[in-house]
């Protein structure tokens, strides 16, 4: 199914490179990375290269293998095969601490930091300035701190606890911690995911300067504007392999696409035309205080509704006020045109309305318990008889469901958790079809899953479209959404930010919507 | 600063002491004084003791429940010690105590490192078995004060500044715990294991260590605590300090001290503790029955748990730009 | 190498026969049978149905409460109030006594008090979000404090003598009372947990809370009803100890909380929620009664058998994990 229309000989476009710009040695290099996870070939034979002042984009889809390799990066995994080497020298990374040591920093997409400690302490924790005794000396500590974040141009206080500070400067003190550490190495993890406009426009400025200073910095992203304003040098991953590598210059951001994508839209999606039916749910004016305001729309049997957005646009937030999870303070939902108040998942579930979480091993699965017990979970007052459990009718109903998404275990007694993340969410998604249910969410189906189970997937939704259920998918992935959906509604910020049906609908107009960028079509 | 002292754990405990103290003052006005007060501290040390030590198990998001039992295991060692050998000095059988504590604690804290048992039922296991070790070594028999040396006896209640030595030993630990807790990496280590463990790895800090040596402080300071009980009541047997683990958890919890890890000072175990000593002191004074005391603390706890919760409740994320600058 | 298997998925891979042969109740019948050979060897007066019969009275009154717990403990939570929550129900018989009331009132006053209880805890954890833990400590010091505000040093005594049949009497020949009401409530409660809704619910909640959520499972609902059937446990246990004693002291049962919760893991209850079963419980407490039974035949003191519990406790979960290291280590 795969078509590999371009591949870029990674080889050749590395040594001209190499040539042209005169940079000599890499001051990081991974090559023939590989990294295996029970059921799970996460990466394969990858390498990776980071010159001294300058900035290398590391590009892919979600589950490329980015935040991998990332955590072998940072030594909090070890690679299965390959090796790593700083300024030419073989060398391991058994734990964080020893990453650190060589001079790799990282900034990670969520702020792993310590809410109770301080801004001080936040920054220099693990390599705390010693005075007499061998004791913290906290006043150098503070000083430091201070310079720190003024260098990132933070007007924090130091012992401010982290806690009280927002989103934005919680980024900036683990920026600081990470320049607090002399680092040859920075990588920078999705760093402005959580940041609003201005914000961004400074973390730029700042990679500047940190370039200038003669650091090597990966920097990870989805967003291709950003990468293409900062980035010297790309890498692309997809499906966990080297997709292509080389100068920013010498690329073109559909070249970009094709690496990361590796086959045409088209042919990957079945997409089948359905004849939509009336319509199923109404939504209007649901409100929350802090998470999304005002979204309304409509959505008719056999429709398939897409949700792009940037992540943390309010889209999994918005979708779980629906399922009962938490309360909006405005709006009305109205299933088959009367009014459903959805107070809880048990009563979205008794009106037909399903999710799918994105967060499967902690939302979507009970980890623990055998497939059969998940798939049933909900439907427990179908196979029982007067509150009384019977098996025979869970596994029967449990084994209808697995056979119709094809899904591959052992025994229906298997823990889910051994089965592979794409299996999983077979399981998951059995689980809610068994309820027989009239409005299907799924978000982000196909997050971390194997190609194969991801074509599945595809493959069941349209199906599933076909036999009349409205489905609801909410996705960051460009390919999925304009391959899959009927509609799109796009969100920014909380806020619906454009509606597009398949005619208006492309990858620029969507990713235009959701980064808010210019006037938006439709 | 001043302003985030007011809002803090520690002065809202403070204002309840102060009005317990208020209250009691008016019915018995030499209650504040400093000779019952200096009292009432002496009698509430070894509780401030044993709350810090079970303060940094707390932290690293792990619980000690065996450490009364570690306190009577221990002190009945030293008073065996005492009773055979009677010219062994003091200092020694205050080191054989603390290395004693320390080993306790090292037992538990290995068990929880490195066989991953969760430290509930470690220590509920230890709780057992250590007050089981004391039957044996002992024969359940008494060692009573007559069989106690008189320097033995006379250690914690000797005067030094108008304060015994018990007190100051309290002093002393205190110091030391906000060196270690404030000035040491480990220190930091305590707070970063329990508020966040995911990210302590990513930090480079060693979770399972960390927790092993929260485990062995613990012990150290119960084994120390068993040479002061047992020297200040001048008895040991099996049951001494029976229950009091839970008392040292409730002095955590008033304190301020999150049972989920992560959060909690010095101050607020110190004024937890104090808190329980105070109104266990006050009671007789005003006339109210002892038997009050316990369901006062459970109260106590209670209001406390709810209050810790309440302020540690997380805020839901903020997208909508415009909720972000309104809060 | 499993999910190569496509299609026809078999329900189970292995059969019943094998994966009882596999599991914890086994191991625990085992050394259940070795504790009665090694207890009949040791003593004569062992073998004796109306000695075996006064042994139960050493788990009975314990079990019935580690029931509700196990439930309890595989859902995620804790009650270590139960100890509590009998002095409280037995100081409330006390006192509906002294008022005169007969058998009945006081049966009925000490189930109140200990649903009450249960549901003041409930409340607490499922509506308040408060970590159980924390707040049975403090309930802990609360009901029994109550108790000791109630009695001081005294106590009440002069139960009326039919009262004295739940803890005394003999339904059948041997067959205490006690005994057979712990016989019916392993029943219901094995029922309950392993072959109802309800049950499933429970374990669902136990191994991923957010999960069961998220699949429609009423998690604060289940919760609620545990903590009440805990409390309901403690109630009957302390009609029954109560009857057995013919007095109320502030500090009857002192301690049991830690015994039950022991009785509770060592049954093979993960602590940490999500599995454990009825049987194992039941194991486990004839285990305990049989030990202490046996220790106190042969004069050791019951101190002495507790370091025995304590050793089982952390070996049972330790074992298992130093043979996986040494094989790992192998392989």
């Amino acid at each position: 199914m795969l078509v590999n229309t371009k591949q870029p000989e990674t080889s050749g476009t590395q040594s001209d490179a190499d040539t042209q710009s005169g940079l000599g040695r890499a001051v990081l290099s991974l090559s023939g990375i590989s990294k295996e996870f029970p059921g799970v070939k996460a990466l394969n034979n990858v390498s990776l290269n980071l010159y001294a002042g300058q900035v290398t984009a590391l590009i892919g889809e979600n589950g490329a293998g980015k935040s991998t390799i990332v955590k072998i990066l940072t030594g909090i995994y070890q690679p299965n095969g390959g090796t790593i080497s700083v300024n030419g020298a073989e060398i391991n990374f058994p734990n964080a601490h020893a990453a650190s040591a060589a001079g790799v920093t990282a900034i990670h997409q969520e702020t792993v930091l310590f809410d109770d400690l301080t801004v001080a302490e936040n920054i220099f924790i693990g390599h705390a300035p010693r005075g007499r005794f061998g004791l913290i000396d906290t006043v150098r500590m503070r000083a430091d701190a201070e310079a720190l974040l003024t260098r990132v141009g933070a007007d924090i206080s130091p012992t401010a606890r982290l806690r009280d500070l927002g989103i934005a400067n919680k980024h900036l003190v683990a920026i600081s911690r990470a320049l607090s550490i002399d680092a040859q190495v920075v990588v920078m993890d999705e760093p402005t995911a959580a940041l609003s406009h201005k914000e961004i426009g400074e973390l730029y400025a700042l990679v500047e300067r940190l370039k200038a200073e003669g650091k090597a910095i990966l920097f990870i992203s989805h967003k291709f504007d950003e990468v293409f304003r900062i980035a010297d040098r790309y890498t692309v991953f997809r499906d966990g392999e080297m997709a292509g590598e080389g100068i920013m210059q010498d690329v073109k951001e559909d070249d970009l696409i094709q690496m990361m994508v590796g086959r045409t839209v088209d042919q990957i999606f079945p997409k089948i035309d359905v004849e939509l039916g009336e319509t199923v749910l109404t939504v209007a004016g649901y409100s929350h205080p802090t998470e999304f305001e005002d979204i309304g729309f409509s959505l008719k049997k056999g429709e398939i509704l897409g949700f792009y957005g940037l992540v943390g646009a309010g889209r999994s937030e918005f979708m779980q006020s629906l399922f009962g999870i938490t309360k909006p303070s405005k709006g009305a939902m109205r299933i088959d045109g009367e009014i459903a108040i959805v107070r809880s998942p048990a009563e979205a579930i008794e009106k037909g309305l399903v999710y799918v979480p994105e967060d499967r091993g902690k939302q979507g699965a009970v980890i623990g318990l055998p497939i059969f017990q998940n798939i049933t979970l909900p439907s427990l007052d179908k196979t029982s008889r007067k509150g009384f459990l019977q098996l025979a009718e869970e596994f029967k109903l449990a084994r209808e469901y697995t056979e119709r998404l094809d899904l591959r275990a052992a025994a229906l007694d298997q823990d889910i958790g051994n089965l592979s993340g794409g299996n999983q969410q077979k399981v998951v998604i059995a689980k809610w079809l068994a309820t027989q249910p009239r409005v299907i969410i799924l978000d982000e189906p196909t997050k971390g899953i194997d190609i194969g189970s991801k074509a599945a997937v595809h493959e069941f939704m349209g199906e599933l479209a076909s036999n009349g259920l409205a489905v609801i998918m909410v996705s960051s992935e460009l390919p999925e959404i304009l391959g899959m959906a009927d509609r799109v509604i796009v969100m920014r910020e909380g806020r619906l930010a454009g509606e597009f049906d398949r005619d208006t609908m492309s990858a620029e107009a969507l990713v235009r919507a959701a980064a808010g960028i210019g006037e938006v079509a439709a | 600063m001043i302003t985030q002292f007011i809002k803090s754990r520690e002065a809202l405990l403070l204002l309840a002491i102060a009005i317990v103290i208020a209250l009691v003052s008016t019915r018995f006005p030499d209650f504040a004084a400093p000779a019952n007060a200096a009292n009432i501290f002496n009698d509430t040390s070894i509780l401030i003791m044993l709350a810090l030590g079970q303060m940094v198990v707390i932290l690293t998001r792990c619980i000690d429940l065996s450490v009364a039992s570690n306190l009577a295991l221990s002190g009945m060692v030293v008073a065996l010690i005492n009773s055979i050998v009677p010219g062994l000095p003091v200092p020694i059988l205050l080191i054989i105590a603390i290395s004693l504590g320390m080993i306790m604690g090292a037992c538990n804290g290995i068990l929880v490192w490195k066989l991953d048992i969760p430290p509930i039922v470690v220590t509920l296991g230890t709780l057992t078995i250590f007050r089981g070790i004391i039957f044996l070594i002992s024969n359940g028999e008494w060692i009573n004060a007559h069989e106690m040396s008189a320097s033995f006896k006379a250690f914690p209640r000797f005067e030094l500044l108008g304060l015994p030595v018990l007190s100051w030993m309290a002093v002393l630990t205190v110091i030391v715990f906000a060196i270690i807790v404030i000035r040491t990496p480990l220190g930091r280590a305590f707070y970063a294991v329990g508020g966040n463990p995911h990210a302590a790895v990513y930090t480079g800090i060693d979770v399972g260590f960390t927790r092993f040596m929260a485990f062995v402080i613990a012990g150290g300071v119960s084994g120390l605590c068993g040479y002061l009980w047992v020297s200040r009541y001048a008895v040991a047997y099996v049951d001494i300090a029976g229950g009091f683990e839970l008392e040292v958890i409730a002095a955590c919890v008033i304190g301020g001290i999150s049972i989920a890890g992560g959060i909690g000072s010095v101050g607020g175990a110190v004024l937890g503790a104090l808190f329980l000593g105070i109104i266990k002191n006050a009671l007789p004074v005003i006339n109210i029955s002892p038997f009050w005391q316990l369901a006062i603390s459970g109260s106590a706890i209670i209001i406390a748990v709810a209050v810790n919760a309440r302020s540690e409740s997380k805020k839901g994320r903020v997208i909508l730009k415009k909720a972000e600058q309104t809060t | 190498m499993s999910e190569m298997v496509a299609r026809n998925i078999p329900d189970r891979l292995t059969s019943r026969a094998q994966r009882v042969l596999k599991s914890w109740e086994t191991l625990l019948l085992a050394i259940a049978i070795l504790v009665f050979i090694t207890n009949s060897f040791a003593s004569p007066y062992f073998l004796n149905a109306w000695n075996l019969s006064d042994a139960t009275f050493n788990f009975t009154e314990k079990a019935m409460i580690a029931f509700a717990m196990a439930m309890l403990i595989i859902s995620g939570e804790i009650d270590l109030s139960v100890a509590a929550i009998i002095a409280l129900a037995s100081t409330a018989m006390g006192f509906v006594m002294e008022l005169g009331f007969g058998t009945p009132v006081l049966v009925l006053t000490g189930l109140t008090v200990g649903i009450i209880c249960g549901a003041f805890n409930g409340v607490l954890v499922t509506r308040l979000g408060l970590p159980s833990i924390v707040v049975t400590i403090g309930t802990m010091s609360l009901f029994r404090g109550i108790s000791y505000i109630v009695l001081g040093d005294k106590a009440y005594t002069g139960y009326p003598t039919d009262f004295a049949f739940f803890g005394q009497g003999y339904v059948w020949w041997v067959f205490s009372f006690e005994l057979v009401l712990f016989a019916v409530l392993a029943i219901i409660y094995a029922v309950l947990l392993h072959k109802t809704n309800f049950g499933r619910t429970v374990y669902a909640i136990g191994n991923n809370p957010v999960g069961a959520q998220f699949s429609g499972v009423r998690t604060a609902r289940v919760k609620f009803v545990l903590f009440l059937l805990t409390g309901l446990m403690s109630g009957v246990a302390a009609v029954c100890l109560t009857s057995r004693l013919g007095s109320t002291r502030p500090s009857i049962a002192f301690g049991w909380e830690l015994e039950i919760v022991t009785m509770v893991v060592l049954g093979g209850v993960n602590i940490l929620g999500g599995a454990g079963t009825i049987p194992g419980v039941v194991l486990a407490a004839i285990i305990m009664g049989m030990v202490t039974f046996g220790f106190g035949l042969l004069n050791v003191p019951g101190i002495v058998m507790s370091i025995f519990i304590g050793l089982l406790l952390i070996g049972a979960i330790a074992l298992p994990r130093v043979f996986a290291m040494v094989k790992r280590g192998r392989g």
